[in-house]
C-alpha cells in the first residue's frame, strides 16, 4: 500500500461536489436555461458552514449525530472503493460486504435523526428510505457477486481490475446486465429520478430531501457533502465496470476515470431531465427488476 | 469437571433455597439471585477452558434406569455453548432481582425455583452424553420455562401462550424420541459414544432438524416463540431467547458430529430452512407493535441466519470446499455467541421500558430517550449490533457467513453456486429489512414525542436492571472489535462441529481472521472519523448562535403528538410489497356524510403460519378427537374399571 | 466464445427480459409490444442460430415470421383493444409482484430443466432450452392468471413463441412447410380470437373472462 492508493479518496473528497454541479448544469442546459456555475455546490456548502444552527426541542443527541455518522460512514466506505484503474486505499477479501454495511450504518443514523424530530414529514421520508434501500440491497450484492465470480475473488478492487477490454468481448451481455442493475441501485441510493426528485419541495413527493428538512447550518453542509461523496463512490464502481482501460500510467488512468465519472454525471442529468418520477407504488417494482437483472447476470457468469 | 458439578449444585441449592424461604418477603429473591450468580461465575471458567480446547473431561456413573447412565462430557463444543448459558443466566438473575420487585404482592419463590431449575437443566442438556439423561434434562428445561412463561398467570394471554408452548415443545420432543431410538438401534445402547448412524442417516438428519428446529425456532415450527417470549417476565424472556433457543442449535450440531460425513442435500435443506426463517422472521417482526413480540420474531430471524451459516458450512464440507465450510461453521458459531449478547441486551432494555412505561405497545410510547437516556443508548447499541453494523459483534458473524457465501459463489460449480448466491442475496435483503425493523422499534419508542399522555412519566430503572445491560453492551463492542481473536480461539469448536481434520481447519481459520481484522479496523476507523467530525462540528458552532425552536410544522397551528408517524405507517411501504406473504388484516370504517360521527381503521398481522397451517389442523384434530370425549365421565369407578380391564388383558396376552 | 454465440446469448437474455416485462406490466400496450418484440427476437434468433449456413429460404422464413409476429399481429391486437375500449388490465388473480416472483422461480426451474434434458442435437447455446421453457411458462402463467380476454390472447402468443424457440433449439432448420404451418396456425388463431373478442365486447360491453364465467347454467 503506497501513497498513490490514497489518490481515489483524495480525488473523491475534493471533486465530489463538482460532479453534483455537472448534473445541475446538464439539467439546466436541457431545460433551455444557462444554469448555475459548476462550482455552485462548493459555494452552497461554504455558506452553510458559516451559519449557526437551530435545533428543535423535540430532538435529542441523535439528531446531531445523524449527519456526522452519515459522513463518517461514506468516507470510510470510499476508502475501500477503487477509482477505475486506481486501486483503493485498502483492499481485503470481503470488503464488498464492509462497504455495503458501512453505508447501511450511515443510513440507519440518518433515518433515526429524521424520526427524532417527531414530525410526520420526516417520518414519511424515513419510512420510504428504509423500504427502498432494503429492496435495493439484494441487487447490489448480486451485481457485485457476479463481478466477484468473474474475477474469482471477493474483494472489490481486484474484481473491478479484472474487467478488461477482453472481458467485454467475452461476456458483454453479463456485463451489460450488471451495469443495468448497478445503475438502478445508483439512482435509488442517491435519490435521483425516477425514484426521487432532488429538486421538489413537496413533502408528499420527496424521500431524501424530506428526511433532512429540519437540519441547517454545518449539519446540512455535512449532509450535502456526504450525498455528493456517496454519489461519487457508487459512480466510481459503475465507471470501473464500464470503462475497462488500464494503461499503467497514473495520470492517464486518472484522466480516464474522471472523464468517466463526469460522463456518468451528464447521463444522470439527462435521465433526470427526460424522465418523470415514478409513482411511489411502482418503485419496488423497479427495484425488483434490478434484482432480476443482477440475477440474470449471475446466471450468465455461472456458465 | 468438579467446578461444573459445583455450579450445578449451586443452581440446585438456589432452587431449593428459594422454595424453602418462600414465607419471608425478599429472601427467595436474594437466595435465588445469589445462587445463580455464584453458579455462573463458578461455571464459566471451565466452560471457556473447554471451548478453547485445553482438554476433554468426562464422567460416567451408573444409573438404575434401563439404558440410562449419568454420562456427561465437557468437550469444546459443549464448553462453547455453556459460555452463554452461565453468562446470561447470571446477568438475567441480577436483572430479575430488580424487575420482579414490581410483583412484590405475589410470591416470587416459585419464579426463582424455576429459574434456577431452568439454568441447571440447560447445563445438563449441553453436557449430557446419554439419551435418557438428555431427554430428562430437555423435558425439565421445557417445563421450568413453561412455568416461568405462565408466571403472570392471571393474564389470559400468558396462559394461552403457555398452552401453545407446551404443545409445540412436546411435538418437538416426540421427534427427538424417535431420533434417539433410530440412533441407538444399531449399537444397542443409548450412550452417545455408542450411537450407530450408518443406516438411514438422511432420516436421522430430518428428525433432528424438526425436533431441534422446534426449539431453535425455525420456520414453520416457530409459532410458539412469539407467544411465549413476550408473556414471560423480561429476565426469563432474555434467558429463553438468548440461550434456550441455542440448545436446539447445539442438539443439531451434536447429531451432525455423531452422524459423520454429511450428504450434499442436508446443506441445501438447512440453508433453505434458514433463508425462509430469516425472511419470515424479519418480515413478521416489522409488523409487530408489541416490543417483546418484535424481539421474539427477531430471534426467529437470527436462528435462520445461524441455520444459513450451518447450511453453507455443510455444503462446503460435502463438496470439499474447506474455506467455505470453515467460514460457514465459524460464522454460525460466532453468531450463537453474539446473539446471546445482543438479544439479552435488547430484552433487558425492553423490559426496563415496559417496567417504566407500563406498556409494551410501541404505538403508545415515544420520546423515551430524554427521560431514560442510558436505557435508550443501550437499546440503540443492541439495535446496531443486531442489524450487523460495523464494528459491533453482529457484523463480524454475518461477515463470516457472507464469506462462506462468496466462497460458494466464486469457487464452486454446479448447484452449489445457486444456493450460495441465493444465500448472499437473501441475507442482504434480510439485513436491509432488519435495519428498517430496528429503526422503527427504536425510533417510534424512544424518539419524538410521547404518543399517549395517559401513561405515567417513565424514569430510569434501578441499577440492578441497568448493570447487566451495560455489561452485555460492552461485550458487544469488545467482541466486535476483537472478533478476529475470538475466531482464532474458536478453532477446536469449529473442528468438532465441521468434522474436518485440525490440519485443514487452522489455516482456513487464519485466512478468514485476517479479513475479519481488516473489517473490524474499517468499522473502528469509521468511529474515529465520526468523533473527529463531531469535534470539528463543535468547534465550528462554538462561536455562533445556536437556538432552540419547535420542529417545522408547515405553519399548522395545533400540532399534536399523535400527528407523528406511527409504527405501522413506518413499515407500510414494506408491508404493501410483501402483502401476499404477510396477509395483514385491515378493518376500515369509512367516514360517511358531511359530519362523520364515526370512522376507524385497524390493522393487524397475525402469524400466517399459525393462522393458515396450524390452527386449521388443530381445530380439525380437536373435532375428530372430541369423539373420544365420552370416555371421560369423571367418575372414579369407571376409571378403576378401565385399569382392571387393562390389567386382565395384559395378563391374557402374556399367557398366550 | 465467438461473436455468433455471443449474439445468440444476448438474444436469449432479451427474450427472458421480455418475458418478465409481460409478467410485470399492467398496461396492455406494453404487453402487446413485449410480445411483438418476442416475435422479432425469434426471427433474429433463427438467423443467428444457423451459424453460417444461411440459405435463402431460411432468411426469408425468418423475416416473414418476424414481420408477422412482430408487426402484423400486434397491430391486430391493438385494433381489437381499441375497439373493445380497454387500456389497462384490472388486478389479476395473482398480483404483479407475485407474478414476477413466480417468473423468477420458473426461470430457476427452466435452468435446471435445461441441464437435465438430453437433446439429439446440441443447441447453439446452453441458454436455449431454459429461455424457451421460461417463455412457455410465462405464456401459461399469463393465460391462467389474467382476467381480460385480450391478455389471454397475448399469453397464447407468448406460449407459441416459446414453443417456436424450443423448436429452433432442437432443429435449426425446419422444413419450410412446417414453418409455414406454424405461422398459419398462429395467424388464424389470433384472427379468430380477435373477431370473437370484438363480438363479445359488442354484445356484453366488457371482455372480462371472470364475468363470462357467469354464462354457465348454474
Amino acid at each position: 500500500m503506497n501513497s498513490l492508493n490514497a489518490l481515489p479518496l483524495l480525488i473523491a473528497a475534493v471533486l465530489a461536489p463538482l460532479a453534483q454541479g455537472v448534473i445541475n448544469r446538464t439539467k439546466a442546459i436541457v431545460a433551455g436555461r444557462v444554469g448555475q456555475p459548476l462550482i455552485q455546490p462548493y459555494r452552497d456548502m461554504l455558506k452553510l458552514i458559516r451559519k449557526g444552527a437551530v435545533y428543535s426541542e423535540t430532538t435529542s443527541w441523535i439528531f446531531q449525530a445523524g449527519p456526522v455518522a452519515g459522513l463518517a460512514a461514506v468516507l470510510c466506505a470510499g476508502a475501500l472503493v477503487p477509482l477505475a484503474a486506481l486501486p483503493a486505499l485498502a483492499e481485503f477479501r470481503g470488503d464488498i460486504v464492509v462497504i455495503a454495511y458501512l453505508l447501511a450504518a450511515g443510513r440507519l443514523f440518518t433515518i433515526l435523526a429524521a424520526l427524532d424530530t417527531g414530525s410526520s414529514f420526516e417520518g414519511m421520508g424515513a419510512s420510504r428510505e428504509a423500504a427502498f434501500s432494503a429492496l435495493a440491497e439484494p441487487s447490489l450484492f448480486l451485481a457485485l457477486a457476479a463481478l466477484a465470480r468473474r474475477a474469482g475473488t471477493a474483494s472489490l478492487t481486484p474484481a473491478i481490475a479484472a474487467v478488461s477490454a477482453r472481458t467485454w468481448t467475452q461476456a458483454a451481455p453479463a456485463l451489460c446486465l450488471v451495469l443495468g442493475a448497478l445503475l438502478i441501485v445508483f439512482l435509488c441510493e442517491n435519490s435521483r429520478i425516477p425514484i426521487d426528485d432532488p429538486t421538489t419541495h413537496l413533502e408528499l413527493t420527496m424521500i431524501h430531501e424530506v428526511m433532512v428538512l429540519d437540519h441547517g447550518g454545518p449539519d446540512l453542509a455535512m449532509i450535502e457533502y456526504a450525498g455528493a461523496l456517496k454519489m461519487w463512490v457508487l459512480g466510481a464502481i459503475l465507471v470501473g465496470v464500464a470503462l475497462p482501460f488500464h494503461s499503467g500510467a497514473v495520470w492517464i488512468d486518472t484522466a480516464i476515470a474522471l472523464a468517466g465519472i463526469f460522463a456518468l454525471a451528464i447521463v444522470v442529468g439527462l435521465i433526470e431531465s427526460l424522465m418523470a418520477r415514478l409513482r411511489l407504488l411502482r418503485v419496488p417494482e423497479l427495484l425488483i427488476a434490478a434484482t432480476i437483472l443482477a440475477a440474470l447476470a449471475l446466471v450468465l457468469v455461472r456458465r | 469437571m468438579t467446578l461444573l458439578l459445583l455450579s450445578l449444585a449451586l443452581f440446585g441449592a438456589g432452587a431449593i433455597g428459594a422454595l424453602l424461604s418462600a414465607g419471608r418477603t425478599g429472601w427467595p429473591d436474594r437466595v435465588g439471585v445469589a445462587a445463580a450468580v455464584a453458579a455462573g461465575v463458578v461455571g464459566i471458567w471451565p466452560a471457556v477452558r473447554a471451548a478453547t480446547g485445553a482438554s476433554t473431561e468426562s464422567l460416567r456413573l451408573a444409573w438404575s434406569i434401563p439404558f440410562g447412565s449419568f454420562f456427561i462430557e465437557l468437550d469444546p463444543l459443549s464448553g462453547f455453548f455453556l459460555v452463554p448459558v452461565f453468562g446470561v443466566c447470571a446477568l438475567a438473575a441480577i436483572y430479575g432481582f430488580g424487575y420482579l420487585r414490581a410483583y412484590r404482592g405475589r410470591s416470587t419463590a416459585a419464579a426463582w425455583f424455576f429459574f434456577n431449575l431452568l439454568a441447571a437443566s440447560m447445563v445438563v442438556v449441553i453436557v449430557a452424553r446419554n439419551a435418557i439423561l438428555f431427554l430428562m434434562a430437555w423435558e425439565t428445561m421445557a417445563l421450568s420455562s413453561l412455568f416461568l412463561v405462565t408466571f403472570d398467570d392471571e393474564n389470559d394471554e400468558a396462559r394461552a401462550a403457555g398452552w401453545t408452548y407446551l404443545v409445540a415443545s412436546h411435538i418437538g420432543t416426540a421427534f427427538l424420541i424417535v431420533l434417539f431410538i433410530l440412533l441407538g438401534r444399531g449399537g444397542g445402547s443409548l450412550d452417545f459414544d455408542r450411537f450407530d448412524a450408518s443406516s438411514g442417516a438422511g432420516l436421522i438428519f430430518v428428525m433432528a432438524l424438526v425436533g431441534f428446529g422446534t426449539k431453535a425456532g425455525f420456520f414453520p415450527m416457530h409459532v410458539w416463540l412469539p407467544e411465549a417470549h413476550p408473556a414471560a417476565p423480561s429476565h426469563a424472556s432474555a434467558v429463553m431467547s438468548a440461550v434456550m433457543i441455542k440448545t436446539g442449535i447445539y442438539g443439531l450440531l451434536r447429531v451432525l458430529t455423531i452422524v459423520g460425513a454429511p450428504e450434499a442435500w442436508w446443506g441445501w435443506v438447512l440453508c433453505a430452512v434458514g433463508l425462509v426463517s430469516a425472511l419470515a422472521g424479519v418480515l413478521l417482526a416489522l409488523a409487530q407493535r408489541d416490543l417483546k413480540r418484535l424481539l421474539a420474531y427477531s430471534s426467529v430471524e437470527n436462528s435462520g441466519i445461524i441455520a444459513i451459516g450451518l447450511g453453507l458450512g455443510l455444503v462446503g464440507t460435502a463438496s470439499g470446499n474447506i474455506a467455505m465450510a470453515v467460514a460457514g461453521f465459524a460464522g454460525a458459531l460466532l453468531h450463537v455467541l453474539n446473539h446471546s449478547f445482543f438479544k439479552s441486551l435488547l430484552f433487558f432494555t425492553a423490559g426496563s421500558v415496559a417496567h417504566a412505561a407500563h406498556t409494551r405497545d410501541i404505538e403508545r410510547l415515544g420520546g423515551l430517550i430524554k427521560r431514560m437516556p442510558l436505557t435508550g443508548g443501550l437499546f440503540l447499541a443492541g439495535s446496531a449490533a443486531i442489524c450487523a453494523l460495523p464494528p459491533l459483534n453482529g457484523f463480524a458473524s454475518e461477515f463470516l457467513i457472507y464469506m462462506a457465501g462468496f466462497d460458494g459463489v466464486t469457487a464452486t460449480a454446479g448447484g452449489n453456486v445457486a444456493i450460495a448466491f441465493a444465500a448472499v442475496a437473501l441475507l442482504a435483503l434480510v439485513g436491509g429489512l432488519a435495519v428498517a425493523c430496528f429503526a422503527r422499534a427504536f425510533g417510534i419508542a424512544f424518539l419524538g414525542h410521547p404518543r399517549d399522555s395517559s401513561l405515567p412519566a417513565p424514569h430510569e430503572p434501578a441499577p440492578s436492571m441497568l448493570v447487566p445491560a451495560i455489561v452485555q453492551a460492552s461485550g458487544c463492542v469488545l467482541i466486535g472489535c476483537l472478533a478476529w481473536r475470538v475466531v482464532e480461539a474458536l478453532g477446536p469448536v469449529v473442528r468438532i462441529a465441521s468434522g474436518l481434520p485440525a490440519a485443514s481447519v487452522a489455516p482456513a481459520l487464519a485466512s478468514i481472521s485476517g479479513p475479519l481484522a481488516f473489517a473490524g479496523a474499517a468499522g473502528m476507523a469509521a468511529i474515529v472519523v465520526a468523533i473527529v467530525l463531531a469535534l470539528i462540528r463543535r468547534w465550528m458552532l462554538s462561536g455562533r448562535r445556536v437556538r432552540n425552536a419547535v420542529t417545522w410544522d408547515c405553519g399548522y397551528a395545533y400540532p399534536t403528538a399523535r400527528m407523528q408517524y406511527t409504527g405501522s405507517s413506518f413499515v407500510q411501504p414494506l408491508t404493501t410489497v410483501f402483502a401476499s406473504l404477510l396477509r395483514p388484516r385491515r378493518e376500515l370504517v369509512e367516514p360517511e356524510g358531511f359530519f362523520p360521527q364515526r370512522a376507524s381503521f385497524e390493522s393487524d398481522t397475525p402469524d400466517p403460519c399459525r393462522e393458515y397451517v396450524f390452527e386449521p389442523v388443530f381445530r380439525r384434530a380437536g373435532r375428530g378427537l372430541a369423539a373420544l370425549r365420552p370416555l371421560q365421565q369423571g367418575q372414579v369407578q369407571l376409571y378403576v374399571l378401565y385399569i382392571a380391564i387393562t390389567l386382565v388383558l395384559l395378563l391374557l396376552w402374556q399367557l398366550a | 466464445m465467438n461473436a455468433m454465440n455471443q449474439a445468440v446469448d444476448a438474444i436469449l437474455v432479451m427474450l427472458a427480459l421480455t418475458g418478465f416485462m409481460l409478467l410485470g406490466s399492467s398496461r396492455l400496450t406494453a404487453c402487446i409490444r413485449a410480445v411483438g418484440a418476442q416475435g422479432i427476437l425469434l426471427g433474429l434468433l433463427a438467423i443467428a442460430a444457423q451459424d453460417g449456413e444461411l440459405s435463402a429460404t431460411g432468411i426469408a422464413m425468418a423475416i416473414t415470421s418476424a414481420a408477422v409476429k412482430g408487426v402484423v399481429l400486434p397491430a391486430l391486437l391493438l385494433r381489437a383493444m381499441r375497439q373493445a375500449n380497454t387500456i389497462r388490465e384490472i388486478e389479476p388473480l395473482i398480483s404483479y409482484n407475485l407474478s414476477i416472483l413466480l417468473g423468477g422461480l420458473g426461470l430457476a426451474l427452466s435452468l435446471w430443466l435445461g441441464g437435465q434434458l438430453q437433446l439429439p442435437t446440441q443447441p447453439a447455446s446452453s441458454l436455449f432450452v431454459p429461455a424457451a421453457c421460461f417463455t412457455i411458462f410465462v405464456g401459461l402463467l399469463i393465460i391462467v392468471s389474467r382476467r381480460k380476454a385480450i391478455t389471454q390472447v397475448i399469453g397464447y402468443l407468448a406460449l407459441e413463441n416459446g414453443v417456436y424457440a424450443f423448436a429452433t433449439a432442437v432443429a435449426v432448420q425446419m422444413p419450410a412447410l412446417v414453418e409455414l404451418g406454424i405461422l398459419l396456425d398462429v395467424f388464424v388463431g389470433v384472427f379468430v380470437m380477435g373477431i370473437a373478442i370484438f363480438h363479445i365486447g359488442r354484445e356484453f360491453n366488457h371482455i372480462d373472462a371472470d364475468r363470462l364465467a357467469s354464462l354457465t347454467d348454474q
